[in-house]
């Protein structure tokens, strides 16, 4: 179930698909990736979905982190929902390499979440979120 | 030295409050110890035999008379009077309370230092050459490059969960004093037609499958090298084995798809990240690297007076030459003869601190080999500096000989240690305690790990020794011919294993085999090297 989502749009009703699947069947709006699914293999559809389904079936497994940098890199500007392992800690990190959608396994405290995201003014490096790099405040 | 601007600070403040809160939702039972331990791991707080250990990041090695007054501080405070100064060129303290954390972490901001990233699956504390900014030999100073590193992979949002721990090295050195190769990423400055760029090796590393990284790229441009950096981490974080944890370093991925396959992927995932504008102008280079600026030499260049021949013995062994006239390296030895490699009494780590602030231009280094360097010592002021050190037991000289040891803090702190390191190196140091013989052997790097994972640098020690749990006893492996330095190498095993007393007869008699073997000015290695293993073999189980 999604409990924190970050963008104004309806949320699609379709159910998300395998990549497998997708790839075969081509008229499916929503996907889902697994961590060892190669998330390149979407860019040539990206206009068509509007749904993009990371799955973390344990936290420690970051590939997720770097399918979603892949695909907002692409140009990829629908949902991009991390689903299973998610943590109010991991959060963060997340919204930063372009995730904008939560639908953890276990629920989330939401005044922690909104502490998490709120922790950090600063980043020193340039991601995929809106987040001016700190090397770019320095030198304008 | 760098300082941290609003920016820099704000960032190390906010991880103290994140911290301070998680620590209190673990205290109150919100989170479960599986799900506090991958976030106080991030926070280099392990759980040990005994007691919460807490790492503290020493950035590339450098510190000032502040920073190591505070660790003495902290040592006094939170632990048991003293600090273990490690091969990563951090410190660990190893008696300390959860519940006061937040705290030291609170006093370590005061002082611009922090604890973020020396430890869990994430892009670890960047390491360098101890003596730069003195070294003779350097191109640059590495740390100008190190410090743009630690900014980019701190709180990196795409590499906190990587398959495993990962490790950054730069030098700038042909001679190299850092163990470069042996990192998950290596790199050394050079100059290409009067340009400053980095040669990039990758997946070197110790554990229980040592490798020496291959060269990936012979030149990376200054303002290419976070976008190539990040493709690096990006292609080992898809691709990097996640199934085995002892298959999971960036090395194992390198060695199986083969250097150039891994080259081409990297290059390819480069010409796409370099259109990200990811790479901070070099202006920001300029910037840090004005902080790294030579301090004010002004001595003049005067010979010491050797007639105290502790001194001049002192002198000999400790004390290497610096790049400025008038001025010289000073390498404070943590390994005293019988005592715990790497630790420091809180009072010891005062009078360095004082030190280095009347003597050497408020700096000081860790080194990888567990010792503390003064970098800028005028030669006027060697005898005062070295009166001043043995008073607190800090002038022994014995630097890169045999009772130089490496040693992991094994079973008697580690949770992961199969056998005790510390008890090893001490009776190895006691057996070879008459200092002329040591200096008779001449340089000899011993190193010591308590179980496979190599945290003593075991593989590239000229003599290694890696404790195993055999059937429930503690067990000891001898290796001969590795080394950490540019003629890099991995230690090749001996034979059979031996008990605690087992292995220092069998050091002596590798050692007593060197003696009547080398020839001219030969090392042990160099000899070893030359002769083979059989020699020894034969001289140790013969």
């Amino acid at each position: 179930m999604v409990e924190f989502r970050y963008r104004d749009d309806e949320v699609t009703e379709q159910p998300s698909v395998t990549l497998d699947a997708f790839l075969d069947q081509s008229n499916a709006t929503a996907v889902r990736l697994e961590p060892d699914d190669d998330a390149r293999k979407l860019i040539p559809f990206l206009d068509r979905l509007t749904l993009i389904e990371v799955a973390f079936p344990k936290f420690r497994d970051g590939r997720g982190y770097s399918s979603a940098r892949i695909l907002r890199e692409a140009g990829y500007t629908g949902e991009l929902r991390a689903q299973g392992d998610v943590l109010v800690d991991q959060i963060a990190f997340m919204r930063r390499c372009g995730f904008d959608s939560f639908a953890p396994e276990g629920s989330l405290n939401p005044e922690a979440v909104k502490r998490a995201l709120s922790t950090y003014d600063q980043f020193y490096q340039k991601a995929a979120d809106a987040a001016v790099p700190v090397w770019k405040l320095r030198h304008g | 030295m760098y300082k941290y601007d609003n920016y820099d600070q704000a960032i190390v403040d906010a991880r103290v409050a994140e911290f301070r809160d998680q620590v209190n939702r673990r205290m109150a039972g919100e989170i479960t110890e599986d799900q506090f331990k991958p976030l106080r791991l991030m926070n280099g707080l392990y759980l040990q035999l005994h007691a919460y250990m807490l790492r503290v990041a020493i950035p590339y090695g450098t510190l000032d008379s502040r920073q190591m007054r505070m660790l003495a501080h902290i040592a006094r405070k939170y632990d048991r009077d003293y600090g273990h100064f490690t091969t990563r060129q951090n410190i660990q303290y190893n008696w300390i309370k959860l519940e006061e954390c937040a705290d030291l972490l609170e006093e370590l901001a005061s002082v611009e230092m922090h604890a973020i990233q020396t430890s869990g699956n994430c892009i670890r504390n960047i390491s360098s050459d101890q003596y730069a900014g003195a070294a003779a030999d350097e191109v640059a100073d590495p740390r100008p490059w190190a410090e743009l590193l630690r900014q980019w992979s701190t709180f990196h949002p795409e590499f906190s969960y990587l398959p495993r721990k990962f490790k950054i090295a730069v030098i700038a050195s042909p001679e190299d004093r850092a163990a470069m190769r042996l990192h998950d990423i290596g790199l050394e400055l050079v100059k290409q037609d009067g340009e400053l760029g980095a040669r990039v090796f990758v997946g070197g590393g110790m554990g229980r499958t040592p490798m020496i990284a291959p060269e990936i790229n012979p030149f990376v441009k200054a303002d290419d090298l976070l976008s190539y950096i990040e493709a690096c981490l990006r292609v080992y974080n898809r691709y990097g084995r996640r199934d085995n944890i002892y298959k999971a370093r960036i090395k194992i991925l390198v060695h199986e798809i083969g250097a150039d396959e891994y080259r081409r992927q990297v290059a390819e995932e480069f010409a796409h990240v370099k259109t990200l504008g990811i790479d901070p102008p070099l202006a920001e280079l300029e910037r840090i690297s004005a902080f790294f600026a030579a301090p004010a030499f002004d001595a003049a260049d005067v010979e010491p007076d050797r007639s105290d021949p502790d001194f001049a013995v002192w002198l000999d062994q400790n004390v290497k030459p610096h790049k400025q006239a008038g001025y010289a390296i000073v390498n404070i030895s943590l390994k005293p003869i019988g005592g715990i490699p790497g630790d420091a009494s809180s009072a010891q780590i005062d009078v360095m601190a004082d030190l280095a602030e009347k003597y050497s231009f408020d700096e000081l280094r860790v080194t990888h080999a567990q010792n503390i360097v003064l970098p800028h010592v005028a030669k006027r002021d060697l005898y005062t500096v070295w009166q001043a050190l043995r008073e607190a037991d800090l002038a022994n000289a014995n630097l890169d000989l045999i009772s130089d040891i490496i040693a992991c803090p094994g079973l008697d702190y580690c949770s992961l240690a199969n056998a005790r390191s510390i008890p090893i190196a001490q009776k190895i140091a006691t057996r070879f305690a008459d200092a002329e013989r040591q200096r008779d052997v001449g340089e000899l790097k011993l190193k010591i790990s308590g179980c496979i994972n190599a945290c003593g640098h075991h593989h590239a020690g000229h003599i290694g020794i890696l404790g195993v749990d055999k059937k429930g006893v503690e067990n000891y492996q001898l290796t001969l011919g590795g080394s950490g330095a540019e003629d890099v190498s991995i230690g090749k095993i001996t034979g059979p294993g031996f008990d605690e007393d087992g292995i220092v007869d069998a050091v002596e008699k590798a050692v007593e085999k060197y003696r009547e073997l080398r020839e001219g000015d030969e090392r042990f290695v160099d000899t070893y090297r030359r002769v083979g293993m059989d020699p020894f073999k034969e001289a140790i189980y013969g």
